[in-house]
């Protein structure tokens, strides 16, 4: 049952130094195996002999040195996580123990798992489906607290529900559809198209919905794109600490390819922005600092946020206008740094051309509520619900759009007046899409469908 | 006791729709050909319905014709009456059923493989087909031995066929003709894996006892519209046909007797078209359905034998009796056969390839319903790629393997030879993923090239169809550059249609593609309209129309073609790729596709295992 792949894979599977168990998962065909040559009961017995669902409790060796207790649980295939055998050693914790622990299970057969293996295995034997699969990958990585829930809410189901709902309806209305055309002698209900359209819309505005929780979901998971720009000396690298200050643990430094731009990923409330700080932008005839700013000014068309940084003590002037021209495509926030000096920016005018203005003082503190919430507002993480269906990578996020494209278009050509022959096309690529993105295949979802609603036949 | 009878290069077995084609096929394109019927009065027989043609089929009548093949030709020789089906829903469904002189029919088909050249017609039942050297060996019941260099398996419902009527059951092929008693277990020999699948029939009752006076009638369209390319002269609709319904009475009667039919009683194992239920079935799956529509068909001119299409039944005769007598019209009806369910062998298409031969077995080819497939359009289009394929390996040329953007038979083909058949299969548009190009207008323009490169269409017809693109292509061009003022008299049309008038000049084409006109609407305002055949505008008013769908299609076309060139190795074992799942792995055994497009089709094959065959690939 479990030859998909006879190499076994072993890694430590609960996270290092943290409680007081550590587990060391092995999963393969040679998993049972790799077991019994590291471990030996108390009892005597092998893990061999053993059923699965079943555990026994034992000493790990490294060939005769005792390394740690340890109770070793047994799952057959196919009855395991990922569909093969699977033994789990659950030994002391504690960071060099674990490590030598599966130093000897390596040593007797078994080889490092890569990140996700185990997932991998489980998917590919059929345990889980692709959306589950991805979700499991997702937690993997996933960087915020909210993020973290969401891809729980997916690995049970709640996506593939969606999806299956939406697919249900249209393959209700593709089945009808086909049953009227194939067999127009017998007594099939005419199809309507008012409820034709209805239903086509209706499945439309939910394939939208979810088209829409990726862009909310990639700023709580996958972070946007975030450019911090602003004249020179106006504060922006006052901002960038700042903002790097608020949560440190997660900050990682990638050097910039190019002259003054830093990259660093942080979380603001439950969006994860990845932030870099560029060049001043002025008007400059200094060759150097000329192309970081043509440089600022490309990226500016491709990220997903600006932060627009201003001296609250300086009046607005030419340089600041053209910025302002810049980046009124892109969403923006204009963060004011607030100084001692007096306040004489014309703040009408930076809300007229940014999408939200907030006032900061790195100095103390001040104003990252506003910004927090300015930033979950603008990237949409605000309006992000863990506990909806959620569209998380740019895969599925292909086919939800490949699904919509279609739909848009059947509902519109019924209102034109196109034959129903042609509508039925659209509504079943939309189909097709929605199974390409749950891993199953259209086949003949739609002919099946016909022979179990209508009674069709000579 | 036995005796040397000859040798040949193509053997067909069975002279039934699939056999016809593939024997005309193999015989004109050069081939000495046998073709074997059981009864010689049963060739091209239509033990079922009266009509040839129907949603989906009626492509394939059209696309077989186009191809060179014989159906369309003789139907619209017999044909009864005539009819567009789905007129109004789409150019893509439209599809053209003809109801036909069942024994005309066999008569003519017959006299055409009489006089076809390189044809010969014997009346045998072949009991052994075995394969030496690469030389197939045939022996009949008689023990004549003939050698072939090919043979073609068309047993319709004649390969181990037995006959269930309620609690009586007997070997029988269809319309008591014996059946094909030893030819299973020889190919079971060979090793080819068989199945038992199971149809059924109406019965046929006496005109003359049907009471008409309440029943709606059915006329035929005019003007008739032929199947065949070749057909010039005008068809005439002959008869009607009037359509019935069952009440509760029928039900009753019907659901008190249950018990007494073999398919419920367990006597029959064979596996029943879910496309095609008998009666008893429909009323016991649909429970809440009051009332069953059935149709009655005259089975030909000079009989007065009625066809009661729907009513398809194994129960018992008496009981028959009583649930006919039940409908309105048929109160005193005479039964002349009874209803019947037939079961019979039939071979796993999963065996065969896209050329319909069995890989294991090179010379060896299936078609019709021994390949899984039910209706005599699907057979016939089955019997055309064998007969082709067969005749173009003898004579060494390149296969013809028709894709599923290039046709419905490709299409019907492709299906049963990579998802199978778990029972009976039956065309439908909604097989077609194409269906905006397959249409049955436009089946000479995808498919003539192919069977004049083939050898099939003659130069007259060939030059015919020249002709017709050609004028075609002129008159695209004319709609192109035609440009309609703007005048009371044109915005009068279009309000008329309820569309909106025009106050420039617009191109004739645009308004001929909006949904509310058509050609013909619009024939009074465009006076520089040449004389074309209907055909013409009707095709290239569709062009217009769609022209969206088809260019998307087209690109979709465009990527399926590119994953068919993606050739995975015929002797592939696919346990030893690592990353496929299981089932995948089993499946892909099982079919050994020839191209990554076909494995993606495959049933319980993932776009994640095509993933991993993508990879494999490249490495």
């Amino acid at each position: 049952m479990n030859n998909i792949n006879n190499n076994t894979i072993a890694a430590i599977s609960t996270p290092i130094g943290v409680g007081g168990i550590s587990v060391i998962r092995i999963s393969g065909g040679g998993a049972v195996r790799t077991a019994d040559s590291v471990f030996r009961s108390a009892s005597g017995k092998q893990l061999s002999e053993l059923k699965g669902y079943t555990a026994l409790f034992g000493k790990i060796y490294d060939n005769e040195t005792p390394l740690d207790e340890a109770v070793v649980t047994v799952f057959k295939a196919p009855h395991s996580y990922t569909g093969e055998d699977v033994v789990e050693i659950s030994c002391h914790g504690g960071m060099y123990i674990t490590n030598q622990v599966l130093r000897a299970v390596l040593k007797n057969g078994a080889k490092l798992a890569q990140p996700g293996e185990f997932t991998q295995r489980a998917f590919l034997n059929g345990k889980i489906d692709l959306t589950e699969a991805e979700a499991v990958m997702d937690i993997i990585s996933a960087k915020g607290k909210a993020a973290a829930r969401s891809a729980l809410n997916i690995k049970e189901g709640r996506l593939r529900q969606e999806i299956d709902e939406i697919k249900d309806l249209l393959v209700n209305e593709a089945a009808h559809l086909s049953a009227w055309a194939d067999y127009p002698e017998e007594d099939i209900p005419e199809v309507s198209n008012d409820v034709l359209l209805e239903n086509i819309s209706s499945a439309h505005k939910r394939i939208l919905a979810l088209i829409n929780s990726y862009n909310s979901g990639r700023a709580v998971k996958q972070g946007i794109d975030t450019l911090i720009i602003g004249k020179p000396n106006v504060g922006k690298s006052t901002l960038m600490n700042f903002l790097t200050g608020v949560q440190k643990s997660i900050v990682t430094d990638i050097p910039g390819t190019t002259r003054d731009i830093i990259e660093e990923t942080v979380v603001i409330g439950n969006a994860v922005l990845i932030l870099s700080d560029t060049a001043g932008l002025r008007d400059t005839d200094n060759p150097v600092e000329k192309i970081g700013v043509e440089l600022v000014k490309k990226r500016i068309n491709s990220c997903g946020l600006a932060l627009v940084v201003f001296d609250a003590s300086r009046p607005l002037d030419e340089d600041d206008f053209s910025m302002l021209e810049l980046i009124k495509d892109t969403p923006s926030i204009a963060v004011i740094n607030k100084t001692d000096l007096e306040c004489v920016i014309d703040t009408d005018m930076i809300r007229s051309k940014t999408d939200a203005c907030v006032f900061i003082s790195a100095s103390n503190g001040d104003g990252i509520d506003e910004l927090t919430s300015a930033v979950e507002n603008i990237t949409g993480a605000a309006g992000f619900d863990e506990n909806s269906a959620v569209i998380s990578n740019e895969r599925q996020y292909q086919c939800v759009l490949n699904a919509e494209k279609p739909l848009e278009q059947a509902a519109a050509d019924i209102s034109a007046g196109i034959t129903l022959d042609a509508v039925t096309v659209l509504i079943e690529e939309a189909i097709q899409n929605l199974l390409e993105l749950t891993g199953e295949r259209a086949g003949d979802t739609i002919v099946h469908s016909v022979f179990s609603k209508f009674c069709v036949g000579k | 006791m036995s005796y040397f009878a000859g040798k040949y290069d193509i053997a067909v077995i069975g002279a039934g729709h699939a056999g016809i084609e593939a024997a005309l096929a193999g015989a004109r394109l050069g081939c000495k050909t046998v073709v074997f019927t059981i009864n010689m009065d049963a060739v091209g027989n239509c033990p079922c319905n009266p009509s040839i043609g129907g949603t989906a089929k009626g492509h394939l009548v059209r696309e077989i014709d186009a191809l060179g093949g014989e159906m369309g030709k003789t139907a619209d020789e017999c044909m009864l009456q005539s009819r567009m089906l789905n007129r109004g829903k789409g150019p893509a469904v439209h599809s053209l059923r003809a109801q036909i002189d069942r024994r005309k029919y066999s008569e003519v088909m017959k006299h055409k493989l009489e006089t076809q050249e390189n044809l010969e017609l014997h009346q045998a039942e072949i009991v052994s087909v075995k394969e030496c050297d690469g030389v197939w060996k045939l022996e009949t019941r008689m023990g004549a031995e003939y050698e072939f260099k090919a043979v073609i398996v068309a047993t319709g419902t004649y390969l181990g066929g037995r006959i269930f009527v309620g609690e009586v059951s007997y070997e029988s092929g269809p319309d008591g003709i014996f059946p094909a008693t030893f030819l299973g277990q020889s190919l079971k020999d060979l090793g080819i894996s068989l199945r038992r699948f199971k149809t059924g029939t109406p019965a046929r009752v006496l005109r003359s006892s049907i009471d008409f006076t309440d029943l709606e009638v059915q006329a035929g369209d005019e003007p008739a519209v032929p199947f065949s390319y070749d057909t010039q002269e005008k068809l005439e609709n002959k008869v009607v046909c009037h359509v019935s319904w069952t009440n509760e009475k029928t039900k009753q009667i019907i659901l008190d007797n249950i018990h007494r039919s073999p398919l419920y009683s367990g006597m029959i194992h064979g596996v029943g078209p879910r496309y095609c239920p008998s009666i008893e079935d429909k009323i016991v799956r649909f429970a809440d359905k009051e009332r069953h529509q059935l149709f009655i068909e005259p089975c030909g001119e000079n009989t007065e034998e009625m066809y009661l299409q729907g009513m398809s039944s194994s129960l018992p005769e008496e009981v028959q009796l009583q649930f006919y007598h039940s409908i309105k019209g048929l109160e005193n009806v005479v039964m002349m056969r009874c209803a019947y369910a037939i079961e019979y062998d039939c071979a796993d298409p999963l065996q065969m390839d896209n050329t319909l031969e069995f890989p294991e077995h090179p010379g060896l080819y299936g078609a019709g319903q021994f390949n899984g497939s039910s209706g005599y359009e699907e057979a016939a289009a089955q019997g055309l790629v064998a007969g082709v394929n067969a005749a173009l390996k003898i004579k060494g040329e390149e296969p013809m393997i028709l894709d599923r953007a290039s046709s419905y038979i490709g299409t019907l083909v492709d299906d049963l030879v990579t998802k199978g058949a778990n029972d009976p299969y039956r065309m439908m548009t909604s097989r077609s993923e194409y269906r905006l190009i397959l249409r049955q207008d436009n089946a000479d323009e995808r498919l003539t090239p192919i069977g004049r490169r083939i050898g099939l269409i003659t130069d007259e017809r060939f030059e015919r169809f020249t002709k017709k693109q050609e004028l075609k292509s002129q008159e695209l061009k004319r709609i192109r550059s035609t440009v309609i003022a703007p005048s009371e008299k044109v915005n009068e049309i279009l309000v008329s249609r309820e569309t909106s008038p025009i106050n420039t000049g617009v191109k004739l084409v645009d308004l001929i593609k909006r949904p509310q006109l058509s050609y013909d609407a619009l024939k009074d305002i465009d006076t520089t309209r040449p004389e074309l055949d209907a055909n013409i505008f009707e095709q290239i008013e569709v062009e217009v129309k769609y022209e969206g769908y088809i260019k998307k299609q087209l690109a979709q076309v465009e990527q399926m073609r590119r994953m068919e060139t993606k050739r995975l190795p015929s002797d592939l074992d696919y346990k030893t790729i690592q990353g496929l799942r299981l089932e995948a792995q089993e499946k892909l055994n099982k079919v050994h596709p020839t191209n990554l497009g076909q494995a993606s089709r495959i049933s319980g094959v993932s776009p994640a295992d095509i993933g991993v065959l993508v990879i494999w690939l490249s490495k």
